[in-house]
């Protein structure tokens, strides 16, 4: 899938396109921004840490804004966090990314009904690309959280706009279940 | 205190504890309550905190020097809002002892004692972020967990929260 994958030849010159270079480029070196608010981001340090190791998807934590292509957000957004949440957000340089994770950042999580000082989704103060469920959610899913994040780069061109790259990451969808079973039975589980 | 009743030890030596104070300050405290759990009393005369808080820490027979906890209380029966206050005399004397405190639901004002126990100063905020009453001679009331501009008092029983912060709606 990678465009390393296919073979180099002719004098180490391969010929692509544009499209392909630059989400490839994009996709292979994703920054998150360092922060957490929460439990979630325990999960999040456990999966830079080394039993997960992000680093070998090119995902690495920047301890700055204007050096990040991703947000993840990892936990309990206050009312009070939202503000500067959106700053952080605005200080990202284009194109930048957003993925939710965890059930405080998706809609609220336990707080959504006597929560008073908690912000019910993320998504209604920054567009979210990819949310990420659970409570929190384990490594596992965060790194498929972030695969997913790495297939909507895939689809991207020039010239068409986010929404658009998400119609067709949707359009592309598989069913999960459908992979864990087959996983399953090769396994002979 | 009734004569002849028989408290278990920690009881006792609240009860001890409160007698003093009780010497001291007289109808400004109520009776000792000896709730197996956190023995209390609470103080009537409200003017008489801070000397009384002052009196506890000091006297060579309280020695509470711990301010273990500060919470506050909401009492919408009563239309009074109060405190607690969890004090002990940490690795000196060994007792321990609540001592309560109540002021007007609205409006209200308690004396503070950040300046006895340190611990109070954000407790007492946070007291004041909570259920509203304010803190006189505090060196910083402000608010504490909610932002500066957040409209209601969270804990109280018949909070309603905001509709929207600053644009963004609160409710789910």
């Amino acid at each position: 899938m990678g465009l390393l994958d296919a073979s180099i030849s002719r004098h180490n010159v391969l010929v692509t396109s544009v499209d392909n270079v630059l989400n490839w480029a994009r996709l292979s070196s994703l920054w998150p921004m360092g922060f957490g608010l929460a439990c979630c981001a325990i999960e999040m340090m456990a999966t830079n840490a080394s039993n997960y190791d992000l680093e070998r998807f090119g995902i690495f934590p920047r301890s700055s804004p204007r050096q990040s292509d991703l947000m993840i957000v990892a936990g309990t957004v206050t009312m009070k966090m939202a503000e500067r949440v959106v700053k952080l957000y605005e200080q990202m340089p284009e194109p930048r990314y957003v993925l939710s994770m965890g059930s405080c950042s998706n809609c609220g999580g336990p707080y959504w009904e006597h929560g008073y000082h908690v912000l019910k989704g993320v998504d209604r103060i920054i567009p979210v690309d990819v949310y990420v469920p659970g409570c929190p959610p384990r490594p596992e899913s965060l790194i498929g959280g972030l695969m997913k994040v790495q297939e909507l780069i895939r689809m991207e061109q020039i010239g068409i706009s986010r929404a658009d790259a998400l119609k067709k990451l949707a359009e592309k969808s598989v069913d999960p279940g459908m992979v864990i079973r087959r996983e399953r039975k090769v396994a002979g589980a | 205190m009734e004569e002849g009743t028989v408290y278990s030890q920690h009881v006792a030596q609240s009860a001890d504890a409160w007698a003093i104070i009780h010497e001291k300050f007289g109808d400004a405290v109520s009776a000792f309550d000896p709730n197996e759990t956190m023995p209390f009393f609470e103080v009537l005369d409200l003017s008489q905190w801070q000397k009384i808080a002052l009196f506890m820490r000091d006297h060579p027979k309280l020695k509470f020097n711990y301010m273990a906890c500060l919470s506050g209380v909401d009492y919408p029966a009563e239309e009074k809002v109060g405190i607690v206050c969890n004090l002990e005399s940490l690795g000196v004397l060994n007792h321990r002892i609540a001592v309560k405190l109540k002021c007007s639901r609205t409006g209200g004002s308690i004396p503070s004692v950040a300046c006895v126990w340190h611990t109070a100063n954000w407790h007492e905020r946070e007291a004041y972020d909570m259920y509203g009453m304010t803190f006189t001679g505090h060196p910083d009331m402000r608010r504490i967990l909610c932002p500066d501009d957040w409209e209601g008092f969270p804990l109280l029983k018949d909070y309603k929260v905001q509709e929207s912060y600053h644009g963004v709606k609160v409710p789910y």
